[in-house]
């Protein structure tokens, strides 16, 4: 690794000004699973690394009932899974955070850090896209809020300009009788990188039995993580059923556009999506009725 | 001009002050400025957890770690499992059980161990296999280093 400064702001308007001093060549750090790899290997370089995680707005993780859930962006995926209120109320996200890596990996590891690295293969982004959730960000011009389907723009290419940071993520409260769920395919049984993963989160009315609404995101079959909006929009009001289940699979599919690579094939990849759609709408339907 | 920063933590409960770089890893400030060789170097890129340290409670990969990250923090490294009375259980599980052969993924193997028997006395097999996902080891087969794990836990809880 080249030399390079490093900072510690320990407020958010300081981390904005170290970030907004530097532009291009600072880099935030959270965990540094990926960007200290990435720095060393060469694959992006910088002058200046501002460490986030002192700062109070990046660590917290809180929940309210009617707010829903704020995970501060450094916060890393054990303290994401081990949170009483998160495993309560956002298993699909329990799903994503507990296959993150290693133990290891988990210790350090953040959610920001995943959305921000936008790599295609990110495996917290889909069901945090399932989820509605959005990205809470701060930079020299205040503050704004993205949608974070709408974040990641490129492999390794999000929205964030010059100087901005994120600083949470925010889901908003669970719906009655809803759930969500996350999983991927690789083919060892854990330290992988996705061949294909898919995030669901269902709405279902008080019988169990209908779709009010659904929410389904892609991993690893396009440039950046994939909202399939018409495949969720395809299972509101319909009752639950295989068959509805299956047409809205199908309309996943139809939104990969996968590469063939070292880990799967174009062809397996639109395969999995099918399998994995299914999959996490029939798990996300077991946990809205309250069956797991 | 980057330059050394003068760096205050805890390691294996000692006050331990060093300078280094901010571009170099805990792991190379352990081994090279610190001369603690005992913690291992497989990959440097948080993939075989050769490295693997205690940091501030949870195992981390010290490979994936900055050396001024570790201001103010508590670090356990493999030099402070054992105590002056001898070998702490798990090191002499793996010693019974043959747990290691080259050893070089072994002081990895242990800390994560003692860390994980510390949060879950009742580890199952299955447990176990998941927590050591991250432990790369070329030689054994993983067998029996999960018996000797299995082998510790059963010592520790009599
Ligand atoms: C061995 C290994 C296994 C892995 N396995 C997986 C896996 O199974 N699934 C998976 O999805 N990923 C995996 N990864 C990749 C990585 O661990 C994750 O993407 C992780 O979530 C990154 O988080 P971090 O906190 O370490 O990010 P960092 O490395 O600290 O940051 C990542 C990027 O985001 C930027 N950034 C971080 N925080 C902010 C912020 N607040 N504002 C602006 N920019 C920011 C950084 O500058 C950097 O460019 C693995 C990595 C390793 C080394
Ligand atoms: S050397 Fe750190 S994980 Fe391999
Ligand atoms: S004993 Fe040689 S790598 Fe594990």
């Amino acid at each position: 690794m080249e030399a390079i400064e490093y900072t510690t702001p320990k407020t958010l308007a300081e981390a904005v000004q170290a970030m907004a001093d530097k532009g291009d060549r600072a880099r935030a750090l959270a965990g540094g699973t990926d960007l200290l790899v990435q720095l060393r290997g060469g694959r992006r370089s910088a002058d200046l690394i501002v460490d986030v995680k002192d700062v109070p707005e990046l660590n917290q993780i809180s929940y309210d009932a009617q707010d829903g859930l704020t995970i501060g962006a450094a916060a890393p995926c054990y303290q994401i899974y081990q949170d009483p209120a998160v495993a309560a109320n956002y298993p699909g996200l329990v799903d994503s955070a507990s296959l993150i890596g290693s133990i290891q990996i988990q210790g350090r590891a953040s959610l920001g850090g995943n959305l921000c690295n936008s790599a295609p293969s990110a495996d917290a982004i889909p069901v945090m896209i399932a989820l509605g959730a959005v990205a809470n960000i701060a930079g020299p011009n205040g503050t704004r809020q993205v949608a974070v389907e709408d974040f990641c723009t490129g492999p390794g290419r999000n929205v964030l300009e010059s100087g901005e940071v994120l600083v949470s993520v925010t889901m908003p409260a669970p719906q009655a009788n809803s759930g969500a769920s996350y999983l991927r395919f690789i083919p060892r049984n854990e330290m992988d990188i996705a061949v294909a993963g898919v995030g669901s989160s269902v709405v279902l009315d008080a019988s169990g039995q209908n779709f009010v609404s659904a929410r389904i995101s892609l991993a690893s079959v396009a440039p950046t993580p994939v909202f399939c909006r018409e495949a969720g929009a395809s299972l509101s009001g319909k009752a639950v059923s295989d068959e509805a289940v299956e047409a809205a699979a199908q309309l996943a599919m139809a939104d990969a556009v996968p590469i063939n690579d070292m880990r799967g094939t174009v062809r397996q990849r639109i395969h999995l999506v099918g399998v994995l759609t299914r999959r996490t709408l029939n798990i996300a339907i077991q946990r809205a009725r309250g069956e797991e | 001009m980057p330059g050394v920063v003068h760096v205050q933590t805890t390691i294996n409960g000692n006050p331990t002050d060093f300078l280094c770089e901010p571009r170099q890893s805990l792991l190379e400030v352990l081994r090279d400025v610190l001369g603690m060789t005992g913690t291992k170097e497989g990959c440097n890129d948080g993939n075989c957890g050769a490295c693997t340290v205690v940091f501030d409670g949870r195992i981390v990969t010290s490979c994936l770690v900055l050396g001024v990250e570790a201001q103010g923090k508590e670090i356990t490294t493999i030099e402070g499992v054992a105590s002056p009375e001898g070998l702490h259980p798990v090191q002499q599980a793996f010693l019974e059980n043959a747990a290691l052969q080259c050893g070089i993924c072994t002081p990895g193997f242990i800390v994560a161990t003692k860390a994980l028997l510390e949060q879950e006395p009742d580890a199952d097999e299955g447990r176990i296999r998941h927590w050591l996902a991250g432990n790369l080891c070329r030689c054994t087969g993983y067998d029996k280093i999960v018996r000797a794990v299995l082998d510790a836990e059963t010592k520790l809880n009599a």
